[in-house]
């Protein structure tokens, strides 16, 4: 059952587990930041469970969250229009009234 | 994965020549000529892992040499073609391009493309908004219907600019979005594979599906290019 709905707005925990030895899809550059469900793609198993050949773990909603460029990109060479669209498990995310909580 | 030595850098082959030479020796048994080696490729880590993993899955019969190379075989016949059609399609089809957006996988089949475990998401350029993909983790590329991505598609420099500056680096494939047109990013980081289906160009509007089709390359589809109505696409001097 996913947890956020498309419209919703959250917030990428700004954490950084050390890599290696963890297999981690959220790009570093979209950490801590805040953006919107896009839409839910369904439930995949966990990339950082897979990795290690751990396959039969619970499976985690994947979501696409959309975020404003300017917003991650302080100095953004294009218009405040212009975004950018990431899959984000739902362990990464939180609701963006909880400021920076990792 | 697309077979044996597809992890090696298509850089500079011409290197590979110093052992040749170009004049001829007289006949001097003492004369130990520097024979160029049988073995001409370097076995990487990759590739003997490659085989390595390959060999022992048919000594234990789990496939036969002749399902890997069949598999190969069908890998290297995907081609930016597959996709081409799927747009023709698209643009001449409106309850397919419905379809398609709302359930690619289904959509596709009708044409007969089965893109397997593939989840695909239809990016939709319209004269408000522009798509471009990118995978900044690794490569990832819906090769069920675009083939073998191109090396710069997985070159750091695109992985890592596209996203910071995507209009300075449209720019550098010819491409100018207009101000008032948002460019949308894609990052394909997870389970989802991204197909932009790019608008139809002025003036082809007598064309019928095939023609349609031969207009669309590859880097279209990706989005760092839109489809010219020209015929030349810039994809297709690849």
């Amino acid at each position: 059952m996913a947890r956020y709905a498309v419209g919703e707005k959250v917030r990428v925990r700004a954490a950084f587990p050390p890599t290696p030895p963890t297999h981690v899809r959220t790009p570093h550059y979209i950490r801590g930041h805040a953006g919107t469900i896009e839409r839910i793609c369904g439930a995949f198993g966990n990339p950082e469970e897979l990795a290690f050949g751990r396959r039969y773990g619970p499976k985690s909603t994947l979501y696409r969250v959309r975020f404003r460029q300017a917003d991650i990109w302080p100095d953004y060479e294009g218009p405040a229009e212009d975004h950018i669209e990431i899959e984000i498990y739902e362990f990464w995310l939180e609701p963006a009234e909880r400021e920076n909580a990792a | 994965m697309s077979g044996p030595g597809d992890t090696h850098d298509h850089g500079h082959h011409h290197d590979h020549h110093h052992h040749d030479h170009d004049h001829l020796h007289p006949y001097d048994p003492a004369h130990n000529h520097p024979h160029r080696e049988d073995q001409d490729d370097t076995m990487t880590y990759y590739k003997v892992m490659e085989a390595a993993v390959r060999e022992l899955l048919i000594e234990k019969g789990l496939v036969t040499a002749e399902q890997v190379h069949r598999e190969i075989e069908r890998m290297d016949a995907r081609t930016p073609a597959n996709g081409a059609r799927i747009v023709a399609r698209a643009w001449t089809d409106p309850a397919f391009k419905k379809r398609l957006i709302e359930t690619p996988k289904q959509a596709i089949a009708e044409i007969g493309h089965d893109i397997g475990p593939l989840h695909l998401i239809v990016l939709e350029n319209t004269p408000d908004v522009h798509n471009v993909v990118v995978c900044t983790l690794c490569s990832c590329y819906p090769r069920w219907i675009l083939g073998i991505p191109p090396d710069w598609y997985k070159s750091r420099a695109y992985r890592s600019r596209v996203v910071r500056e995507p209009r300075t680096v449209l720019r550098e494939f010819g491409t100018e979005i207009a101000e008032e047109r948002e460019v949308r990013v894609h990052d394909s980081t997870a389970d989802m594979r991204y197909f932009v289906l790019p608008m139809r160009p002025k003036g082809t509007e007598g064309m019928n599906e095939d023609e349609l089709a031969a207009l669309v390359g590859r880097d279209s589809m990706i989005g760092v290019v839109e489809v010219d109505a020209d015929g030349v696409t810039r994809a297709a001097a690849e």
